[in-house]
């Protein structure tokens, strides 16, 4: 298990920079994971990674796009602004969680 | 070894963070969707849902069999025949009894949505919301005198096959 440090904390991560100890993750922590990306959160991000956070936990999966779309009926394409080019994997790495599994 | 700091040689100094590649991607993927079964519809649109969640740029045409994807009568019930398919495993003789394709897609399209996939119409909805675009073929249409009102809302325009080829100059090509 590797482990890197973002604004002073160590975390541990999966081979692609992924983090896989879901309890080192906090708000603080995803403001720097998001701040690596460019991306500045606001209440429209927060709700999405809430939920990502909130799935994870329940299921043992991280959501796909079109699970969190159609949970929380944001439309897919706020989600490609939100989290641009990548949708899926960014705001699962913001989320402290691995990329998801699922194809669609 | 007295020292402290000889950490791990995992532990990077730089963050190890997933590579998101650029920005923007110039990657551009063309897929011919040219089968109107259900089992080879949706091939092509996993793809293209993937590519587009890659950031890459994605042009869907649909030509031939393919046409019954888009057309507004046929794409919400497409079927699934088991006759003539070796995936499905069974022998010819049973596959061609009656009822069994009514039974086979049943059956496929449960599977799917205990997946959570959607159905054909809400999967083309899904691509053009995630910046897909779908044409339409030239002689497709001519063929089956459709024009296109016949055809989903999401589909930009009826084009011909070498006016697709032009769009899609240096684009990766997959044929379905």
């Amino acid at each position: 298990m590797s482990t890197t440090t973002i604004d002073g904390r160590t975390i541990h991560v999966d081979q692609e920079g992924f983090l896989t100890e879901p309890a080192e993750w906090d708000e603080d922590m995803a403001r720097s994971l998001s701040a690596l990306l460019g991306i500045e959160l606001d209440e429209r991000h927060w709700k999405i990674l809430r939920f990502l956070r909130a799935d994870h936990a329940s299921t043992g999966e991280t959501p796909t796009l079109r699970r969190v779309s159609t949970s929380l009926q944001v439309p897919m394409k706020e989600l490609f602004q939100l989290f641009p080019t990548k949708p899926a994997k960014k705001m699962a790495y913001v989320a402290g969680l691995p990329k998801p599994r699922g194809c669609v | 070894m007295t020292t402290t700091d000889t950490t791990p040689t995992t532990t990077a100094t730089t963050p190890t963070m997933p590579d998101f590649g650029a920005p923007t991607t110039d990657r551009t993927l063309a897929i011919i969707c040219s089968k109107g079964s259900l089992d080879m519809a949706y091939p092509g649109l996993i793809l293209a849902n993937a590519a587009l969640g890659e950031g890459a740029t994605v042009h869907l045409f649909f030509t031939f069999w393919g046409f019954d994807m888009i057309n507004k009568r046929t794409m919400a019930d497409l079927k699934f025949t088991p006759v003539g398919n070796p995936a499905t495993h069974l022998p010819t003789a049973i596959s061609g009894m009656p009822g069994m394709t009514a039974m086979a897609t049943h059956q496929m399209r449960k599977t799917i949505a205990e997946l959570d996939i959607p159905e054909v119409p809400e999967f083309l909805e899904q691509i053009v919301d995630s910046g897909g675009h779908l044409w339409a073929c030239r002689m497709s249409a001519d063929m089956q005198h459709l024009s296109a009102d016949d055809l989903y809302d999401g589909v930009e325009d009826i084009i011909s096959a070498s006016d697709f080829i032009e769009k899609t100059d240096g684009a990766q090509l997959l044929f379905i």
